[in-house]
């Protein structure tokens, strides 16, 4: 074992992981924090906390992530490039450890442009895989990016981000084995309703024999309704919703549409079970987090495995 | 070149409006280049400033004159003998001229009429586009020719980020994803190979990072 991660046992253990995210809230709120975690506790290995996503102010990811761990629970310390230069990330990074966090996922992060301050100046003093090359060389080397010692070096189980629906399609399989090179150890990737196209992507992944290299956990994302589906398909970027998923959503009446959200979703995850090279399932229930224990167990993934 | 577009009009007026005698200063490199400020746009800004202030019933003493370079001591020289005559000065050329003026003469207030932009190029006629940031440690070498992070909105050295669509920015779709555009160059150029050297963190000292900077060449300096 490379670190102390949960995640990393169950990966190591041959079990299909599951892991769900929580975003923080807009104030000062741990009971919002807690009220959301409690939901998912047993029904996942370990739970994302996101790093201002959509570069909306949030509640710090790490001040998040504590609060999941004092409830005994394993949070994935998310964090983006825009934010933070080298000695932020490298500082939290230390404290993060401090406090017992080991996993945690490396990201370049939604451009203030959509968000609530577009007035910010972006970061981006490194990028995503440098970021992970940095988490590495801290973990293996015992060292910082600057070359100094660390004492007591941070070892973090590694996860980045990959995406088989963004362009170039014909750079994706590159750029997860860029990844991999950097020295991620999972991925977890876009929301998958283009479930063809993502076997598409598997099949150059383990022609490559990156799937041995790198977990992969597929993302799924539930819809709540046929307008939420549409609003995937045309306004957000790298996001691909086939017109029968949409039409699927639009063809049962208003009250059943979030029924028949969770049975997409639940069946998108029986087939991609059988998919050779996928490690779990990441699932990211937006403002949707108690849906995830019935997914979870309709989909065949409870109990999650204990005592590793 | 660098680039600048003229401020909003109302903003040039509310900085002279105190001024009776006022030396609008053009330059002929890059601001009369993309059309900003240049010997036309001197003519044009003096007129609509004078009519303003018509308007307003005040008569206003606008000096005109381009120099061939406001960013070079020796061209802004040119400058000495209206220098008297004026109780400001207003320049349109970029940052860099107007910071030589207010170096040379401390005693007359300078103010900006354009704002600089990038350094950039001609896409076609009356378009020009950010190129260059000006690292200080040039990468073109590795990417095609074509600059990451100048191009790429999160300034990605191994992109693309997941936002790509049909090679355009997730930002928008009036702008051009850089990455699509560094591998269909690595491919016309039979490098794709290249793309999945990873690029490491970039030492930004030799850029912004490492405070102002300055070029001494000590076989021209005197």
């Amino acid at each position: 074992m490379k670190t102390e991660s949960r995640l990393e046992k169950v990966l190591a253990s041959g079990n299909l992981a599951v892991t769900s995210e929580c975003g923080p809230p807009r104030g000062a709120l741990p009971d919002k924090v807690r009220e959301k975690a409690e939901m998912l506790r047993g029904y996942v290995d370990a739970v994302n906390v996101t790093d201002n996503q959509t570069a909306m102010v949030r509640m710090s990811s790490f001040a998040a992530c504590v609060i999941i761990k004092q409830m005994g629970l394993d949070p994935i310390l998310q964090m983006v490039t825009r934010d933070r230069n080298r000695l932020a990330m490298q500082a939290d990074i230390l404290g993060a450890y401090a406090h017992g966090i080991d996993t945690m996922l490396c990201l370049s992060g939604d451009h203030p442009y959509f968000g609530d301050h577009p007035q910010a100046m972006n970061v981006h003093d490194i990028d995503s895989i440098q970021f992970v090359q940095m988490v590495h060389q801290m973990r293996e080397e015992g060292k910082f990016m600057g070359g100094g010692d660390i004492l007591n070096p941070p070892k973090m189980f590694i996860g980045a981000a990959a995406n088989p629906f963004a362009d170039p399609f014909e750079l994706r399989v590159a750029r997860l084995a860029k990844k991999a090179k950097a020295g991620t150890d999972f991925v977890q990737t876009q929301c998958i309703y283009n479930l063809d196209k993502f076997e598409l992507w598997m099949k150059g992944v383990r022609d490559r024999g990156l799937h041995e290299k790198v977990h992969i956990l597929a993302g799924i994302t539930p819809m709540k309704t046929a307008g939420m589906a549409r609003y995937m398909k045309n306004k957000v970027p790298g996001m691909d919703v086939p017109d029968e998923v949409v039409d699927r959503m639009a063809g049962v009446p208003k009250e059943k549409m979030a029924e028949e959200g969770i049975k997409i979703c639940v069946e998108s995850i029986q087939r991609l079970k059988e998919v050779k090279g996928v490690s779990g399932f990441h699932i990211m229930a937006i403002e949707w987090e108690q849906k995830v224990p019935e997914i979870v167990e309709k989909a065949g993934l409870y109990p999650r495995p204990e005592n590793l | 070149m660098i680039t600048a577009e003229r401020k909003p009009l109302e903003e040039i007026i509310a900085s002279v409006k105190p001024f009776q005698r006022i030396l609008l200063v053009g330059c002929n490199e890059c601001v009369t280049v993309c059309a900003a400020g240049g010997r036309k746009e001197v003519g044009l800004l003096a007129s609509a400033l004078q009519m303003h202030f018509m308007t307003e019933g005040k008569t206003i003493d606008i000096k005109e004159i381009t120099l061939e370079r406001q960013c070079d001591p020796e061209y802004v020289e040119e400058l000495n003998v209206h220098m008297d005559q004026a109780d400001a000065v207003l320049s349109m050329a970029c940052g860099c001229g107007v910071q030589e003026i207010a170096r040379r003469y401390r005693e007359k207030p300078v103010f900006p009429a354009v704002n600089t932009k990038f350094m950039g190029a001609s896409e076609r006629q009356g378009v020009w586009a950010e190129r260059c940031q000006g690292c200080g440690d040039c990468l073109l070498g590795l990417t095609g020719g074509i600059c990451p992070i100048a191009r790429c909105s999160k300034r990605l050295l191994n992109g693309p980020c997941g936002g790509s669509t049909t090679g355009k920015c997730e930002i928008s779709p009036e702008v051009d994803c850089v990455w699509q555009l560094i591998w269909d160059r690595l491919k016309a150029l039979g490098m794709q190979d290249r793309y999945e050297d990873i690029t490491p963190a970039k030492n930004w000292q030799t850029g912004r990072g490492g405070g102002p900077r300055k070029i001494i060449r000590e076989d021209l300096a005197e």
